[in-house]
C-alpha cells in the first residue's frame, strides 16, 4: 500500500499491540500508548502525564484547550481496562506544576480516584510535581514514593548518570525522527539497551526531546533500540535509520 | 455588487496638471498619460479609485500624483497639532518594493523642488527611526500590511492617523483574496474610522474581473469606486521551445532543454528564467553553470536566499551587470530591476494570469512587445503551453473564486483593536461588517470570535480568570494588561511560514561531537525544516548555487560547510506548487478533442495523440475518460479529469475509501495535474463507474478523512497561530517552528475529540476545503462528469497514461505518509520500458 493511500484509509484502522522486550531479564511490553506493561507483575507504568499543562499555559495567556487532562486520563483508563493491572505506577511529573491539582476539574479528579480503586496505585515523585504531591496527599488515593522495585526493574523518575541495571525512568520525553522516501516523521519513542529503559511521555500535550540529544549520551552501553510509537503498532527502529 | 463607475474617454479639458507638475513632465520629455490624469480627476472628486493597468505604464506615479499635488499646494507642515500627521499611507505586499518606491518617488519630489517628507517603515527599520516616525510623522509613509496591523494595535493610533487623506495599495491583485488581504481590509476599516474622509486608491495588474477588487476596496457596500483602466501594452510575442524537435513523454522540470535555454540567453541582453519551485531553481541554476562555457553572469533569486544576497542580485540586475537570473515567484511582483528583454518559463506556467504577469517583467515599455519563451516539460504540458499562448493572445485571465473573510484573521484584528483602545461590541461589529470580506459576518459569529480572543472559546468555561481581554465598567472590552498587549504586537501578521532554519556556514571548534563540533558563521539563507530532516550529517546538497555538506542542526541553525561534491543530492519535489488553473484546464480539454487544433502542435505530440486515438479513446471535452488495465499482479484505473493536482489528490483519497469498501483492495494512487492513477489487488473494470464517482462522496467520507489528515493539522496550526491562540514569539525567546508544529498537532487531536465544532476547527476545515483540497473544484468536476464517464478497458497502458505511471516510480512521499515511512517500500516504474511497451 502506498503512503498516500495509507493516509486516506487510516481512520478505518484501530490501535492495538505492543513490542515485547526484556529489560534486565524482566519481560516488558512497550505499549502503543507509550506505557510499559510488566506482565509477570501485572504492573502498568506510565510516565510524565503532565496533567493540567493546558491550563498552565492559559494562565500565562496562551489559551490551549482545557481538554488535555481528560484526554490523558481517558488514555490511561483505556490501558487499565485492557490490561486490568494489579499495580499502576505513575512515573513522575504526573502534574505539570505545583498548583495543577487545584486546577484539576472535579470530574477528572473523581475519574482518577475511581481508576485507583481495587489496585495498588503509586505516585512516583518527579521534578515538576514533588511539591504538588506533597501538598495534596490528603486529596489523592495512593502512595507517594521516590523509587520502587518491580521484579528485576527499579522505577525512578530521572535516569541516573551511573550504569543502573534494570532502571526504568521517564523525564526526558524521548522522541525519534525516522527518515525514508525523502521525508521525516517524528514520534515519541521508548529507548532501551536491555539494561535500562526510558519511557516516552504519556500526557496529551507533552512535547519530546530527540533521542540523539546530548542528554541521552552516556546512558546506554552501546547503540540502544528505539521503539517508535506508530498509529497501530510500535516500530523497532535501528539507530542508523534515525535522522 | 455595486457597478463600478467606469470613466469614459479622456476629456482633456476636465483635468490639467498644476503648472509645476506639467512643467516637470515636459522637462522629462513626457506627457502625462490618460490614466494618470483620470486618477487626479478621481481624487479631485473625492472618490476612491482602482487603477487596473499592465506593468510599465507609470502606475505607481499615477497612484501618488494626487497626493503630491495636494501636498505641493498645502505649504509648510505644522510640527504639532492638526495637519502634522501622515497625509498618505502606501502599502505594498513586498518589503523590497517600499525601498524602490521611495527611490522612484523622490525623483519628481526633488526635481520639482517639493517640500514633501517621505519615509519607509518595515520590519527591518531601526527602532530609533520608528520612534522618530511616531513623534514626527512623515507626509508619506511607505510600509507593509503587517505594519498596518501593528499600527491598529498602537495605543493612540486614532490620534496618529487623524490627518490621513489617502491610502495607496500597490499590487492589490496579489493580496486581496487571501488572509493577508483580510487583515489589510480590516486595517483599512480601522483607518477609515480614524479619518472618515480618507480616500482608498488601489493599483492592480490586469485581472479577469476588476469589479471583485473594487467591491473589496469600497469602505461600505454603497461607496462608489472609480475604475480607471490603463492602456493595454503591445501584444507580447510568446514562443514555445521544442528541444531538438522532441517533447518528452513525462517530467516536470524542463531541464532537458537546458542547452537551448542557454543559447536563448546568449542571444538576448538580459533574461529572466522563471521556474515553479525554489529547489527547481537551484537545479536549473546548477545545470546552466555546468554548460556556461562563456562564463555569462547568470544569477539565482528565490525566497530562501538571505535578504542581502537577494538585494545584491537585484542591484546587479538594475545596473545591467547580469545576463540571466533564474528565479521563482519572488520576481513576479515589483517594479523595474533593469531591462529584461526575454522571459523564459521553464515547465508550464499553470495559469494564464501568472504567465502574463511574468511576461510583463520583460521590456517595461508599453509600446514594444515583450518576448517570452515557454519550455514544456512533457506532452500534456505542451498542450498547456499552447493553451497559455492562446489565452495570452486573447487576453483571457484565470478567474478567482469568491473569498469570504477568515475568522482567525478577524480574531487577531479584534485583539489588536483591544490593545489600541477599549471597544464597544456593537461599534466594532458595525465597523467590521462594513469591510469587504466580512460583509456576511453575523453578530453571533462575531461574538464567538471575541470569546475566542478572550478565553479560547471553549465550551468548558474554565479560563475566565485568565482572559486576555476583559470588560471595563462601562461595558467596553480592553486588553488585560500591557504584557498581553506586548505579546500580541510581537505576533502580528497573517503570513505563517513552515518552520524554517537559518542555513549558516560552520567553522570547526574542535572537541565535542555532532553539531557541537561547529560554531555558526555567516548566514547564507533559510529553508524549511523538513528539508533537513531528510539529510544526515555529511550529505551534500545545493543551495544558493553552491554545494554544501550538511553538518547538523544547532538550535534554529542548520550548519553547513563548503563541499566539492560533483553529485550532490537534489531533492526531487513533486512538480509545481501551483495547480493547473481553471481556464487553462478547460482550454487543454478542448484542444485534445479538436483534431484540427492538433496541427499547431509539434509532430511527435500529434503522433502521440493519434496513437492514443488508435489504442484507446480521445474523449470529447465534456466527457471524462477512464482507462482500466492489468499490469503484473496489479490492476490499474487511470482517469483524466484535468483539474489540477490538489483536486485530483482529494478525489483519489475519497475514491480509494470507496474502493476499499467495495473489496477491490486498493494499493496506492498517484496524481498529476492532468490525470490520476489508482492500483489495486482485484480488477476494477467491472465496477459501476458512475456510482464510484457519485458526488455524494463529498459528504461523510470527506469529513471523516479530513479529520485525520495531515493537511488539516497543518492548516489548524496556521489558524491557531494567526488567531493568537498560540504565539510564535514570546518576550525573550522565539519558539522554533518545530516546537510549534509538534504541540499544535497534539492540541488539534485533543480539541477535535472534545470540541469538534470549535471555531478554529471550523475555520481550519473551511481553509483546507478552499485551499489544499480544492473541494470546490472537485465538486464542480463531479457534477460535470455525471453520466459522462467513458470507460475503456485495455490490455496494456495507453499513451496518455505514461506520465502518471512514471510518476509512481518518482513519487516522493507526500506529507501524509508518516505511517508508511516506518515500514513500507515503493514501487518502481521505468520510463523507457513503459514507452517501449506503449509504442510496441
Amino acid at each position: 500500500m502506498n503512503a498516500a493511500l495509507r493516509e486516506s484509509l487510516s481512520p478505518l484502522r484501530h490501535p492495538c499491540g505492543g513490542l515485547k522486550v526484556r529489560v534486565n531479564g524482566e519481560a516488558c511490553v512497550l505499549r502503543c500508548s507509550g506505557a510499559l506493561w510488566v506482565p509477570d507483575r501485572r504492573t502498568l507504568v506510565a510516565s510524565d502525564l503532565h496533567l493540567e499543562k493546558g491550563s498552565a499555559f492559559a494562565a500565562r495567556g496562551q489559551m490551549l484547550p482545557p481538554y488535555d487532562s481528560p484526554a490523558t486520563i481517558a488514555k490511561l483508563e483505556a490501558e487499565i481496562e485492557a490490561l486490568a493491572p494489579a499495580t499502576v505506577v505513575l512515573l513522575g511529573d504526573s502534574f505539570h506544576d505545583s498548583r495543577a491539582i487545584e486546577r484539576l476539574d472535579g470530574a477528572d479528579h473523581a475519574r482518577l480516584e475511581r481508576l485507583a480503586q481495587g489496585r495498588t496505585w503509586v505516585w512516583l515523585e518527579g521534578n515538576h510535581d514533588f511539591k504538588a504531591l506533597a501538598d495534596a496527599l490528603d486529596r489523592l488515593t495512593g502512595e507517594v514514593v521516590t523509587t520502587m522495585a518491580v521484579g528485576a526493574l527499579t522505577l525512578i523518575h530521572e535516569p541516573q548518570a551511573e550504569p543502573a541495571p534494570g532502571e526504568v525512568a521517564g523525564h526526558l520525553h524521548p522522541c525519534a525522527a525516522v527518515v525514508a522516501y525523502a521525508r521525516g516523521v517524528r514520534r515519541p519513542a521508548f529507548v532501551t539497551d536491555g539494561r535500562r529503559l526510558i519511557l516516552p511521555a504519556f500526557g496529551a500535550f507533552t512535547g519530546g526531546l530527540d533521542v540523539r540529544h546530548a542528554a541521552f549520551e552516556g546512558l546506554f552501553a552501546g547503540l540502544p533500540l528505539v521503539a517508535v510509537l506508530g498509529r497501530d503498532k510500535v516500530h523497532a527502529i535501528g539507530w542508523d535509520r534515525l535522522a | 455588487m455595486l457597478p463600478t463607475l467606469e470613466t469614459g474617454q479622456p476629456e482633456p479639458t476636465l483635468t490639467t496638471l498644476p503648472p509645476l507638475f506639467a512643467d516637470w513632465f515636459a522637462s522629462r520629455g513626457w506627457a502625462p498619460r490618460r490614466h494618470q490624469l483620470e486618477m487626479v480627476a478621481a481624487a479631485e472628486a473625492g472618490s476612491h479609485a482602482l487603477l487596473v493597468a499592465p506593468t510599465g505604464g507609470g502606475k505607481t506615479l499615477a497612484g501618488f500624483l494626487p497626493s503630491l499635488i495636494e501636498l505641493a499646494e498645502r505649504g509648510p507642515k505644522p510640527e504639532h497639532g492638526p495637519g502634522s500627521g501622515v497625509h498618505t499611507l502606501y502599502l505594498s505586499p513586498l518589503k523590497a518594493l517600499t525601498t524602490d518606491v521611495e527611490r522612484n518617488l523622490m525623483t519628481p519630489i526633488r526635481e520639482i523642488g517639493l517640500n514633501i517628507h517621505v519615509e519607509s517603515r518595515t520590519g527591518d527599520t531601526k527602532q530609533s527611526k520608528r520612534a522618530r516616525q511616531r513623534e514626527f510623522p512623515p507626509d508619506i509613509l511607505l510600509t507593509t500590511p503587517e505594519q498596518l496591523a501593528l499600527f491598529c494595535a498602537w495605543e493612540g493610533a486614532r490620534a496618529y492617523f487623524a490627518d490621513l487623506k489617502c491610502v495607496v495599495l500597490d499590487e492589490v491583485h496579489a493580496i486581496w483574496s487571501g488572509k493577508r488581504g483580510d487583515l489589510l481590509n480590516l486595517g483599512l476599516g480601522r483607518l477609515q474610522r480614524f479619518a472618515p474622509d480618507m480616500r482608498r486608491v488601489a493599483l492592480s495588474a490586469t485581472v479577469d474581473d476588476p469589479d471583485m477588487i473594487a467591491d473589496w476596496l469600497r469602505p461600505t457596500i454603497d461607496a462608489p469606486v472609480t475604475l480607471v483602466r490603463g492602456d493595454p501594452g503591445a501584444q507580447p510575442v510568446v514562443d514555445v521551445l521544442i528541444s531538438e524537435g522532441r517533447v518528452p513523454w513525462a517530467g516536470h522540470t524542463g531541464v532537458h532543454a537546458i542547452p537551448e535555454v542557454y543559447e536563448a540567453i546568449k542571444r538576448s541582453g538580459m533574461s529572466l528564467i522563471f521556474v515553479n519551485t525554489r529547489w527547481q531553481s537551484e537545479f536549473v541554476f546548477q545545470r546552466l553553470w555546468e554548460i556556461n562555457e562563456e562564463n555569462l553572469p547568470i544569477a539565482l533569486h528565490h525566497g530562501s536566499l538571505a535578504a542581502e544576497q537577494r538585494r545584491k542580485v537585484e542591484a546587479a540586475m538594475a545596473r545591467g551587470d547580469l545576463r540571466a537570473v533564474v528565479c521563482t515567484s519572488t520576481l513576479d511582483l515589483g517594479i523595474d530591476w533593469g531591462d529584461v528583454d526575454l522571459v523564459i518559463q521553464l515547465a508550464a506556467p499553470k495559469g494564464a494570469s501568472r504567465l502574463v504577469q511574468r511576461i510583463g517583467r520583460a521590456n517595461h515599455r508599453l509600446d514594444e512587445p515583450s518576448r517570452a519563451l515557454m519550455v514544456p516539460a512533457s506532452r500534456f504540458e505542451m498542450l498547456e503551453c499552447q493553451a497559455a499562448r492562446e489565452a495570452v493572445a486573447e487576453n483571457a485571465f484565470d478567474w478567482e473564486p469568491i473569498h469570504t473573510g477568515t475568522l482567525d484573521v478577524l480574531a487577531q484584528h479584534v485583539m489588536g483593536c483591544a490593545c489600541s483602545e477599549p471597544f464597544a461590541l456593537d461599534d466594532l461589529y458595525a465597523e467590521i461588517a462594513g469591510c469587504g470580506p466580512y460583509r456576511g459576518l453575523t453578530y453571533e459569529t462575531f461574538e464567538e470570535v471575541v470569546d475566542l480572543v478572550a478565553t479560547g472559546g471553549y465550551a468548558l468555561r474554565t479560563y475566565e480568570r485568565f482572559a486576555r481581554i476583559v470588560r471595563t465598567k462601562d461595558g467596553k472590552w480592553r486588553v488585560r494588561n500591557g504584557q498581553v498587549a506586548q505579546r500580541h504586537r510581537m505576533n502580528v501578521g497573517a503570513i505563517v511560514s513552515a518552520g524554517t532554519l537559518n542555513i549558516k556556514v560552520a567553522h570547526r571548534r574542535g572537541g565535542g561531537t555532532g553539531a557541537a563540533r561547529w560554531t555558526a558563521g555567516r548566514k547564507v539563507g533559510e529553508a524549511e525544516e523538513w528539508y533537513f530532516e531528510q539529510l544526515t550529517p555529511g550529505d551534500t546538497f545545493v543551495f544558493a548555487g553552491q554545494v554544501w555538506a550538511y553538518q547538523g542542526i544547532s538550535g534554529t541553525d542548520a550548519l553547513v560547510t563548503h563541499a566539492r561534491d560533483v553529485d550532490p543530492k537534489i531533492p526531487s519535489w513533486g512538480g509545481s506548487k501551483f495547480p493547473l488553473g481553471t481556464s487553462l484546464a478547460e482550454r487543454v480539454r478542448d484542444m485534445i478533442q479538436d483534431r484540427d487544433h492538433w496541427r499547431v502542435l509539434p509532430p511527435d505530440v500529434q503522433e502521440w495523440l493519434e496513437l492514443q486515438e488508435n489504442r484507446s479513446i480521445i474523449p470529447t471535452a465534456g466527457d471524462m475518460l477512464v482507462e482500466t488495465f492489468p499490469r503484473g499482479s496489479r490492476h490499474f484505473l487511470v482517469a483524466y479529469p484535468f483539474e489540477g493536482r490538489l483536486a485530483h489528490s482529494t478525489l483519489c483519497m475519497l475514491l480509494t475509501r470507496r474502493l476499499d469498501r467495495l473489496g477491490v483492495g486498493p494499493l496506492g494512487f498517484v496524481v498529476t495535474d492532468y490525470s490520476l492513477a489508482i492500483w489495486s489487488i482485484r480488477p476494477m473494470d467491472g465496477l459501476d463507474l458512475d456510482a464510484l464517482f457519485e458526488p455524494d462522496m463529498l459528504g461523510d467520507d470527506l469529513e471523516t478523512w479530513l479529520e485525520e489528515s495531515f493537511m488539516m493539522k497543518r492548516t489548524f496550526r496556521n489558524c491557531a497561530l494567526i488567531s493568537g491562540l498560540i504565539e510564535r514569539r514570546q518576550p525573550g525567546a522565539e519558539k522554533t517552528g518545530r516546537q510549534v508544529t509538534f504541540s499544535t498537532d497534539l492540541i488539534y487531536d485533543v480539541l477535535r475529540r472534545h470540541q469538534p465544532d470549535h471555531l478554529l476547527l471550523r475555520t481550519a476545515r473551511a481553509d483546507a476545503a478552499a485551499g489544499l483540497l480544492d473541494v470546490a473544484r472537485l465538486g464542480a468536476l463531479l457534477t460535470r462528469i455525471q453520466g459522462r464517464i467513458v470507460h475503456q478497458p485495455l490490455e496494456r497502458p495507453s499513451p496518455f497514461c505514461v506520465p502518471v505511471l512514471v510518476q509512481i516510480g518518482r513519487e516522493r512521499v507526500g506529507g501524509g505518509a508518516a505511517e508508511m515511512i516506518l515500514d513500507e517500500h515503493a514501487m518502481e516504474f521505468s520510463e523507457e520500458a513503459l514507452i517501449a511497451e506503449v509504442m510496441a
